[in-house]
């Protein structure tokens, strides 16, 4: 249990410093593969069903779907590598260094019950940060799609170390969520690339506010 | 039950059957006929079946019973509109009049398809009486309608529709992090968090995970809300939808992300410490409304306005709710006023975009000449939103200034006031001028079908401000007495 969690961990460093988008999709798919054994290693003594399932149908969506769907997306719109991020990538590794303390950080303070692993936790919240870091800092659309995945990996993964019993049902909608919002993602990259002949996020701006106000100067934005 | 589950069943198959029909009339009948069923038996399931309390997953009781007539009554009416509005949209390519580029609607099939799933997934929002499902329901509403705002497939509603499907998700991701640490607040025992669970074990909580869970689920579902200052997906959404797509994300959508913040807050009220939420609520209440105020203040987009308004009135809701006492009444009241008169501001202004084709307000003049009956309508909208005295919104807003200066709160009230006032200035300086001056263009014949909701709805509008039917002002007083840790 504790290699998946330091893989879960490695994999986040490795995607804040790849540009290749195939690569980072990738490496995703790795990490959805560990994390959807997450579950069957916590409970190895009292497997059932509803966790071997719920396991499966993870690996399946997190693991094979999704990055082969965000792979064709790359293929057909020629989406290049992401050249000039917000933040550099070896800037990035090093403030995932910070992050990883910082989720350590939070995780000790939270005081939690005996029953719930404290590496686990740690690599839940250093999942969810990473996505949330991924998000502001790159430029691409499908980097953000990435980071949402990450950051849902990540709650998913809070979801396993609490050990809270959902009905089957619950976590399948859950995952089936997670699944249909990439997938319309990955539909809505298409229309934008063909809209814009780009993907870059901070170059939409056909949405600017446009207040009488700003334009005669008498409030600063 | 099984009623129950027809409901929330029902338009989620049709809606994904609809995506197979290629005949345009048979699949827009199939819709109204859905819209209709959904009305009738939400009225059966609401007031004429027994509430059932130890139903786990999905069940009714007085808070989701006026949610669902809302939201049911409100669908049906926008899919009247809303079955003009696709026959009249051409299917081929054209010119599009806003940024120059070409337009190319997405199949109608997908469209309607979405509106289903959409209001099987409200339905389920509303009706789950299980945290988790709830949650799930709700991420659902905003994946059915990401397809209808970029129904359009233009630069604008594709920046519109991504911006609002990467935030709301985020947001309720966020969301679903404090439905977990509400999982670590149970007591030895307890292992599922059904609303029933977590009422009957309320005084056994750990109070310090609730606390950190309702922090984190008022940021999640405030995100899906509006409120400010997580709103900024909600002008742009909201802007370039196609019209009957506002009028439900304004109407029906809105409330069910606030109804996710309410069960939370009904655990809280059970377990006693609701005035910790009630601080919450009353800070991101005047918030919103503040932040929503400045924005109106010289709008130059009318659906823009239209999008503000509603960040405003979301935060009175909440403001409302941190109120708490009368204010949970008036709060409940405002919602199903800002719902009626929402749908028929969006609703109007889809007549309007139909004719000018354009959402820049100076562009429009002159509209009691080219349209008089939607300029009636655009005007009573008007007078009922910023809160004139015949109109309902008037009744509700001074219920919760009311509430506050019972309470003692008087710097939400004097803020309150304060911000109503900016924003009656800000919606007053866009919409008379659009209805007032000399018309440009030559009179034009109004078509029955997108009238009729919007009149149907200043009715009733007018209606609630003047006498509040008896069996609703019964219904909301028993919400608000559940809400508040009562039964049933």
């Amino acid at each position: 249990m504790n290699t998946i969690c330091i893989i879960l961990i490695l994999s986040c460093l490795f995607i804040l410093g790849s540009s290749r988008p195939r690569v980072a999709i990738r490496v995703v798919a790795i990490q959805g593969i560990f994390l959807g054994m997450l579950p069957i290693v916590r409970s190895l003594h009292s497997l059932s069903l509803a966790i071997l399932i719920l396991a499966f149908s993870g690996i399946l969506f997190k693991g094979i779907v999704l990055p082969l769907l965000m792979q064709t997306v790359v293929k057909q719109t020629g989406i290049q590598r992401e050249t000039d991020p917000i933040v550099p990538f070896s800037a990035s590794i090093l403030i995932g260094v910070v992050l990883l303390g910082l989720s350590v950080w939070i995780s000790t303070q939270m005081s939690l019950p005996e029953r719930v692993s404290l590496l686990n936790t740690v690599s839940a919240m250093f999942l969810i940060l990473v996505g949330l870091f991924l998000m502001i800092t790159r430029r691409k659309a499908l980097m953000q799609t990435l980071a949402y995945l990450v950051m849902e990996n990540g709650v998913y993964a809070l979801g396993v170390s609490i050990s809270l019993d959902f009905p089957l049902i619950v976590e399948l909608g859950i995952l089936l969520d997670v699944f249909v919002g990439v997938f319309i993602m990955g539909n809505m990259l298409f229309h934008l690339d063909r809209e814009f002949q780009h993907t870059d996020v901070d170059r939409f701006t056909e949405l600017v506010e446009t207040n009488k106000l700003n334009e005669s100067g008498e409030v600063k934005p | 039950m099984t009623l129950l589950l027809i409901l929330i069943l029902m338009p989620f198959i049709t809606g994904i059957i609809v995506y197979f029909i290629k005949n345009n009339p048979a699949r827009r009948l199939i819709w109204l006929l859905v819209a209709i069923a959904h009305v009738i038996l939400t009225i059966k399931a609401a007031y004429f079946t027994q509430y059932l309390l130890a139903e786990q997953w999905i069940g009714m009781d007085s808070l989701s019973a006026l949610f669902l007539s809302l939201t049911s009554f409100l669908f049906f009416l926008v899919t009247i509109y809303g079955i003009g509005y696709v026959s009249r949209e051409p299917a081929e390519q054209r010119p599009d009049s806003e940024t120059g580029g070409l337009l190319h609607n997405a199949p109608e099939s997908v469209f309607t398809g979405s509106m289903l799933i959409f209001l099987a997934s409200m339905t389920l929002a509303i009706l789950s009486r299980h945290l988790g499902l709830q949650w799930v329901a709700i991420e659902t509403t905003t994946l059915a309608s990401a397809p209808l705002i970029y129904y359009h497939q233009n630069r604008r509603s594709l920046e519109a529709a991504w911006k609002y499907l990467i935030l709301c998700s985020v947001g309720i991701a966020i969301a679903l992090m404090g439905i977990f640490f509400i999982g670590l607040s149970l007591p030895q025992g307890v292992h599922d968090i059904t609303l029933l669970d977590l009422l009957q074990n309320a005084g056994k909580l750990n109070h310090k995970w609730l606390e950190l869970a309702f922090v984190l689920m008022l940021v999640g579902y405030g995100t899906k809300m509006g409120l400010a200052p997580m709103h900024n997906w909600l002008p742009d959404a909201h802007s370039e939808a196609p019209s009957p797509v506002s009028a439900l994300l304004s109407g029906a959508l809105l409330n069910c992300a606030f109804l996710g913040i309410l069960r939370i807050q009904q655990v809280f009220y059970a377990a006693g410490i609701a005035s910790f939420g009630q601080d919450l609520l009353l800070l991101f209440g005047l918030i919103s409304i503040g932040t929503a105020a400045i924005f109106l203040l010289g709008q130059t987009d009318y659906k823009r306005m239209l999008a503000y308004s509603s960040v405003e009135h979301m935060g009175i809701l909440t403001l409302g709710m941190g109120i708490g006492g009368l204010g949970v009444f008036g709060s409940l009241l405002q919602m199903i006023n800002h719902s009626i008169v929402k749908v028929i501001l969006f609703l109007t202004a889809g007549n309007i975009h139909s004719k000018f084709h354009t959402k820049n307000a100076s562009d429009v003049k002159g509209l009691s000449k080219v349209m008089p009956v939607t300029a009636g309508l655009w005007f009573v909208g008007f007078l009922a939103i910023v809160g004139s005295p015949p109109f309902g919104i008037f009744v509700s807003e001074f219920t919760i200034l009311r509430a506050a200066i019972l309470k003692h709160l008087w710097v939400a009230a004097i803020l309150f006031s304060l911000f109503l006032v900016i924003a009656f200035i800000g919606i007053t300086n866009v919409i008379l001028p659009m209805i007032f001056g000399p018309a440009k263009m030559r009179r034009r014949r109004e078509t029955f079908v997108t009238l009729i909701s919007a009149i149907i709805l200043a009715v009733l509008a007018l209606n609630m401000g003047l006498w509040i039917p008896g069996w609703l002002d019964e219904v909301i007083r028993r919400a608000a007495v559940l809400l508040e840790g009562g039964m049933n």
